[in-house]
């Protein structure tokens, strides 16, 4: 689909989250170095005439560059993307990312499930997919169907998130996901980084 | 590993969108696909059909679903004066540069509703562009062209295009643009007598006029690369050297193939120029 790519990575890590989430993620993505062999995809909800201010403040933390996503952008290793307030976040079939206003889910824009569906229809098994703290039912579809695709699921412990609505949604539509606490995951995000980086030569 | 193709949804998928263009010549095939299967999926609901073959068989045999069904796979979200900062920049910037023609071409790909033409038609009548100015308004979807004539809205959302039409520089009130009746905003028929409206879409049909100004906003970001490419390839072939292409705020021509063909006359405002 696009020639100008040489490589693409393979596998991906997705995180939702809503209340609390912001400092949630303060403590997992600044330890991640720089050499973080996966992409990265993120939606929290967001006041709606936020601009970029979430992505700034990650990136001024981190080592891995965090941004804003951008439409048609090629999913990159150790890049973040952080869903722009108002729009969907979705990740193509050809591990492009897309942005679009459909209608909110369960009210947000952009929405968890909106992400984690389509990442799990173009990654498949090869998909590692993060619930935190929320005060939104909105990311227990996407878990859910992240695991029917064969990938991993992880969400934060309700009883250390500071708002467990978003992680007890997502364990009732998915139990079979991992519950962590967040020093445990941000152990296991640690680990990831050891994972070779799985490239295809180049797809058409 | 691209599986989508394979499995059986995704087969069905793709033979549905096909069907759709080789019956009803609307051309989805080149749509971003992961947005456009959540769309389908919600149409797909609301017919309730369990797979996409049933849907498909349905939309074969019944033409009058057609305008439902693109009323699921066209985005209708629009408001007057979208992102003021915009048509500040258009104001400010782009309309110095306008002022220089004697006579103006705009064009307006996409303009559902009519929320952005009418916005353009106010700017341009309060700069004193109006007189000189021919609008085309197109679009595929006929019911949201059908509302872009009629020019009337909700009286609800009045509130906020005149917060925004304040934020973009407005230099009148928009209340001089339209009358309340029945809780609707009928707005001022004079506003689009230099206009037309077009049943004209990206995907396949062809460069009509020759424009100074462009705009395009939140139509890009539901079509894949190669789709993409082509609609801004239409954009370039039909601007004068030096016209003008705004695009929405999220979308740019940063993954585009025409991007060295345009500069960016302001960046945040995605607003381009063209070079040659
Ligand atoms: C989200 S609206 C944008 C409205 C307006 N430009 C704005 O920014 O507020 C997208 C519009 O693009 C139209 N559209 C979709 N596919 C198209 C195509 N192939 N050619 C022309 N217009 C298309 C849709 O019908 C819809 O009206």
């Amino acid at each position: 689909m696009n020639p100008a790519q040489s490589s693409t990575n393979l596998q991906a890590l997705v995180i939702g989250g809503s209340a609390g989430a912001v400092g949630a993620l303060m403590r997992l993505l600044p330890g991640l170095p720089g050499s973080f062999p996966l992409p990265v995809f993120i939606v929290l909800h967001l006041p709606p005439d936020d601009k970029g201010s979430l992505a700034a403040l990650l990136h001024s933390q981190c080592q891995v560059t965090v941004k804003e996503a951008e439409d048609k952008e090629p999913a990159t290793p150790g890049v973040v993307c952080v869903a722009p307030a108002n729009y969907h976040l979705l990740v193509e079939p050809d591990f492009t990312l897309s942005l679009s206003q459909d209608e909110p889910v369960f009210f947000s824009r952009p929405s968890i499930d909106v992400l984690f569906e389509s990442a799990a229809d173009a990654y498949g098994s090869s998909l590692w997919a993060v619930i935190l703290t929320g005060a939104s039912p909105d990311g227990a579809a996407g878990l859910k169907a992240v695991h029917a695709a064969g990938g991993k699921t992880w969400v934060q412990d309700p009883a250390t998130a500071e708002a467990p609505t978003m992680p007890r949604a997502a364990l009732a539509a998915c139990p079979e996901a991992r519950v962590l606490s967040l020093s445990e995951l941000a152990q296991e995000l640690l680990a990831m980084a050891d994972l070779p980086t799985v490239k295809e030569a180049s797809h058409s | 590993m691209k599986h989508r193709d394979t499995d059986t949804e995704g087969i069905e998928l793709d033979l549905l969108v096909e069907a759709i263009f080789r019956k009803y010549h609307y051309d989805f095939r080149d749509y971003s696909a992961a947005s456009l299967k959540r769309r389908l999926l919600q149409a797909r609901e609301y017919f309730g059909c369990h797979t996409f073959s049933a849907l498909q068989e349905r939309v074969m045999h019944d033409a009058t679903l057609l305008p439902q069904l693109l009323g699921y796979l066209t985005v209708q979200v629009s408001e007057m004066f979208r992102d003021p900062s915009f048509f500040r920049a258009l104001r400010e910037q782009v309309v110095p540069h306008l002022r220089t023609y004697p006579s103006l071409k705009v064009w307006v790909a996409g303009c559902s509703s009519g929320e952005e033409l009418y916005s353009l038609a106010i700017l341009f009548r309060e700069e004193g562009l109006e007189e000189r100015t021919m609008f085309y308004a197109t679009d595929i979807n006929t019911d949201a062209l059908r509302k872009a004539e009629a020019g009337v809205y909700d009286l609800e959302r009045i509130s906020l295009f005149t917060a925004n039409h304040q934020r973009s520089g407005g230099k009148s009130s928009l209340s001089d643009y339209y009358t309340a009746a029945y809780g609707a905003a009928v707005f001022d028929k004079t506003l689009r007598k230099r206009t037309v409206f077009s049943d004209h879409t990206l995907a396949s049909d062809a460069v009509f006029a020759e424009m100074q100004l462009v705009c395009c906003r939140n139509v890009l970001i539901y079509f894949n690369r190669e789709l993409q490419d082509r609609a801004v390839g239409l954009f370039k072939d039909s601007l004068v050297r030096r016209g003008f292409l705004g695009l929405g705020s999220k979308e740019s021509l940063h993954f585009s193939s025409h991007a060295a063909e345009f500069s960016e006359f302001n960046r945040e405002e995605r607003l381009y120029q063209k070079r040659q």
